[in-house]
């Protein structure tokens, strides 16, 4: 899926290949339906809202299912855990953060993100080690 | 290099899968950590070498600002204090939700969704969902933060016409949102962001401290959808497989969490329950007096007995009485007599609170059972020491069907030979509702504070 960060996606540009068709003239607007025509052909663009639904109603499954299995005893490390993973959010922020050019604002926000979402993955796996470290068999 | 990535985050969602897989026990616990810990890593490097991410300076020091930030919290903080912590947590990763929702916004072309002023509706769609989740997931957290720690009172904050308000405002939001997603417009995209932070607010002051567990594991259950939202805007499928998950394992929680108040979800989240005082339920106990006891009474009473189980509630995480409790258990283990303790879903202020605490005093985890495991054991014991906890053995809820806490699963104490009952004073539990136990013939009321109780009766047994 991480073509998706390359490929340009602009579902209004692909659109544009059936509507604007008559007015076509410039090499530059071919050259626009051209380059909207090789991303749809590579990453199907306007499809990633299903492909994207079918990925998070399987997961929401697994996720019913896995969860029902942890042990009451371990419900907070649990919370421990999916806090520390909920943070994999930082991989929005990197991307906000590391265009070499661009707005000074994204990056500004995408670089506080990162500090906020580190704090919770460390936090998070370092809080959630110290309670399993804790959890220990008679006699042992 | 995009087919390396696309692998390693589906490496990574596997792995964040077996994360979870491996809390269904103990000692599986740990390898479960691990692979959590290897998939993050692998997220976030394989994002590092995208073509997109020319620079890492920033990024790293941010890691390293934060990482170091996160560390020191999570190696200094009280056990005790974990349910607050966890409420900051997860109010961190809706502020990160919002931050990098705006971050796309401003700049879709770094992420592929469009250019500035010209995103694709559907992109704008889960933009705007994306960030008014996560802003709702921010202020509501925080609320629950301030509740837990105490610097806001647990009491259910209501007032006139509260549920119309937020029905209000949850309709203006929609209509924002749509009109965004037409528009496109940054101001609007503002709009969103401030009416989600004050829905956050409103949405938790109504409810009281002693449905935070059910709050604490919505909000985490809320961090994930906000974290999925994002992944959709940004197409990628290992945010919203992390964020399922996350949702998921939350949204559970909060069912178990209910199902051990008997109260609908619904009923939780409208608030205002709990801080009335008295009100329903039968405060007539006739003239039925309490007998109060000391701990010589106590330590006498446990020395003799066979089976003694111990029930720990919040006081006994206020009290910090968990470790003199062990030590108390230890006392009488040397005298030759068995002891168990029995969890109730709800005792504490988050899922598993009781468990860890426990675990932390060094109590091993195979003495340690849940409600409808050790239920029956109670007929057989000797003796039930109830530390810091009231409406969880409330046996009204049984019995009485006007009492607030009817059908609630309680635990069956009262039918142990003796039920010793630490407490600091004979008042109600946060339901406000009186409890019929204190007044029972096999029942010794232990008036103090638990921690300074459990040291007396610790004293007395060495004796």
């Amino acid at each position: 899926m991480s073509d998706a960060y390359y490929y340009s996606e602009d579902s209004t540009t692909i659109q544009g290949v059936d509507l604007p068709v008559t007015e076509i003239g410039t090499s530059s607007e071919i050259d626009t339906l051209a380059d909207s025509a090789t991303s749809l052909a590579h990453s199907a663009p306007d499809n990633f809202f299903i492909t994207g639904l079918t990925v998070f109603i399987l997961a929401c499954f697994v996720g019913y299912y896995v969860v029902w299995r942890v042990t009451p005893a371990l419900h907070s490390p649990l919370m421990g855990i999916t806090n520390a993973i909920s943070s994999v959010i930082i991989v929005g922020a990197i991307i906000a953060v590391g265009p070499i050019e661009g707005s000074g604002f994204s990056k500004f926000l995408g670089f506080l993100a990162v500090i906020l979402a580190s704090v919770n993955i460390f936090g998070g796996f370092i809080i959630t080690r110290r309670m399993l470290h804790m959890f220990k068999k008679k006699g042992a | 290099m995009p087919m390396i990535s696309g692998f390693a985050h589906l490496a990574a969602s596997v792995l964040f899968i077996l994360a979870l897989r491996g809390l269904s026990h103990p000692e599986t616990a740990q390898r479960g950590l691990t692979y959590g810990v290897v998939g993050m890593i692998l997220a976030v490097v394989t994002t590092l070498y995208l073509p997109t991410v020319g620079s890492w300076g920033l990024t790293i020091v941010g890691v390293l600002v934060g990482g170091a930030i996160g560390a020191y919290i999570a190696r200094k903080i009280e056990m005790t204090a974990l349910p607050q912590l966890m409420a900051a947590f997860h109010s961190l990763v809706g502020l990160a939700a919002v931050l990098v929702a705006s971050a796309a916004f401003s700049n879709p072309e770094a992420y592929g969704i469009g250019t500035s002023g010209d995103i694709a509706i559907v992109s704008l769609v889960e933009m705007a969902l994306g960030v008014a989740i996560g802003a709702v997931t921010f202020t509501g957290s925080l609320i629950a933060w301030g509740k837990l720690q105490g610097t806001l009172s647990g009491k259910p904050f209501t007032f006139e016409g509260q549920h119309a308000l937020n029905a209000a405002l949850g309709f203006v939001l929609v209509t924002l949102i749509v009109m965004f997603c037409n528009s496109e417009s940054g101001f609007l995209f503002f709009l969103i962001i401030m009416l989600a932070l004050l829905m956050g607010v409103l949405m938790i002051i109504p409810i009281g401290g002693a449905d935070m567990p059910v709050i604490v594991s919505m909000l985490n259950s809320y961090s994930g959808w906000a974290a999925a939202g994002i992944g959709f805007t940004l197409h990628n499928n290992l945010l919203i497989v992390t964020g399922a998950l996350v949702g998921a394992s939350g949204a559970i929680l909060s069912y178990i969490m209910c199902k051990g108040m008997n109260r609908s979800f619904l009923n939780v989240v409208l608030g205002g329950f709990g801080g009335d005082a008295a009100s329903g339920g039968s405060g007539d106990h006739g003239d039925r007096q309490a007998k109060i006891g000391s701990a010589e009474d106590a330590a006498f009473i446990m020395k003799s007995a066979g089976k003694v189980i111990i029930v720990p509630g919040y006081g006994m995480a206020v009290a910090q009485a968990q470790h003199v409790l062990r030590e108390m258990v230890d006392a009488l283990k040397e005298e030759g007599v068995e002891v168990k303790y029995a969890i109730h879903p709800v005792a504490g202020r988050m899922p598993g609170h009781m468990n860890v605490l426990l675990a932390e005093a060094n109590v091993p985890y195979d003495e340690v059972f849940e409600l409808e495991d050790i239920n029956r054991d109670f007929a057989q014991a000797d003796v039930v020491y109830v530390i810091g906890a009231n409406d969880i053995t409330n046996p009204s809820a049984k019995s009485d069907s006007s009492s607030p806490i009817y059908g609630m699963p309680v635990l069956d104490v009262e039918k142990a030979k003796t039920v010793l009952f630490v407490k600091r004073s004979l008042g109600s539990g946060y339901a406000g509702i009186d409890n019929p136990l204190f007044y029972a013939d096999n029942t010794l009321m232990l008036l103090d504070d638990a921690k300074k109780m459990t040291e007396n009766i610790v004293k007395a047994l060495e004796d």
